[in-house]
């Protein structure tokens, strides 16, 4: 007949965007949670494992619309929010590995291959994660708590009398810090001795929490379902213990914080200037 | 001082509540993509994109412990 078979293969026109990996899903399961765009999650199944995956149009999610779209702090909302969506839903129902944001393969042939090249690893971390949830711990530097009292009256000249009073208020205030930084390693180390495992990210910048006062504190606990009232405990006893930090505890998440390979480095990102 | 916070992925609807962005931020970037390095690799040569989010986070502002306790 007449139609051409081109010898090259088509360009692909959606990938799989990655959410996670669980060890079962069900098709029932899966129709009810919402992926990236509104459309529910599919399974690529291999190896005894189940990657779930949103398809992902590589007009919005291929890799140059992507690195776009993640520097539009709206489409980042919103992709975050759907993918941790997805693995809200999943983590209800059992462990499950998140992926790292906008991991997008090309192809589900690509998904079943990761999963079956990195099975064991995988196995190993969804076995861990059983019966665990991860615990967020921020603890924000309470305005004034320790504050030191006025500067003493000293002797002396107008200018010395200035020096000296600006070194105490620099002492003070490097007394202060150490303290605080203390109480947040001193709260950090409890916390892990009631936690499978823990970890602190950078503190978050104010700008972006909308918080008023300093955090000093952001850490991550993975804790036994046994053992949370312990933790939550310990969490409030901590608060009282230490009544320069105000302690927030959120949860529980998906495993985010506890599923690298190895750590990444520390978020040191500056602002120019 | 303590706030607990109700467990935001509660199965009782009511008891929902919505994660701050930048706390999922806090996951879903530091845990995820590469952020150190500026790894760009072609969709179509490489099973898997990973994308630099050093503008962004540059754009956003920055996440490192503001110093103004005093």
């Amino acid at each position: 007949m007449g139609s051409m078979v081109d010898a090259a293969l088509p360009a692909p026109t959606a990938g799989a965007w990655l959410h996670g990996v669980v060890r079962d899903a069900g098709p029932a399961t899966l129709a009810r949670i919402g992926g990236m765009d509104g459309g529910p999650v599919r399974a690529v199944s291999a190896a005894g494992l189940v990657a779930v995956v949103s398809t992902a149009p590589l007009d919005e999610y291929g890799e140059q619309p992507l690195r776009r779209n993640l520097e539009d702090l709206a489409w980042l909302e919103r992709a975050a929010r759907a993918h941790h969506a997805v693995l809200e839903a999943l983590a209800r129902r059992g462990p499950v590995v998140p992926a790292r944001l906008a991991t997008v393969h090309t192809d589900d042939e690509r998904v079943a291959r990761s999963l079956t090249t990195r099975r064991a690893e995988l196995v190993a971390t969804l076995d861990r994660l059983t019966g665990r949830g991860e615990w967020g711990v921020k603890g924000y530097l309470v305005p004034g708590a320790t504050a030191v009292g006025a500067e003493p009256v000293t002797a002396g000249g107008v200018g010395t009398a200035y020096l000296r009073r600006r070194r105490a208020q620099l002492n003070a205030r490097e007394e202060r810090q150490r303290l605080i930084s203390a109480a947040a390693d001193a709260v950090h180390g409890a916390l892990c001795e009631a936690a499978v495992s823990g970890r602190r990210h950078p503190p978050q910048d104010r700008r972006l929490s909308g918080a008023s006062a300093p955090m000093v504190l952001n850490g991550a606990y993975l804790v036994d379902v046994a053992a949370l009232p312990r933790f939550t405990e310990l969490v409030g006893s901590l608060g009282g213990r230490h009544p320069g930090l105000h302690l927030e505890l959120t949860g529980p998440w998906p495993a985010y914080s506890f599923v690298a390979e190895r750590p990444e480095p520390a978020l040191t990102v500056r602002e120019p200037g | 001082m303590t706030t607990i916070l109700a467990p935001n992925s509660a199965d009782d609807p009511s008891a929902y509540r919505p994660v701050a962005l930048v706390d999922l931020l806090d996951r879903v970037l530091a845990t995820g993509v590469v952020i150190s390095g500026d790894i760009t690799v072609a969709i179509a040569d490489v099973d898997l994109v990973r994308v630099s989010l050093r503008a962004l986070v540059a754009s956003v502002g920055t996440l490192t412990p503001t110093e103004d306790a005093g």
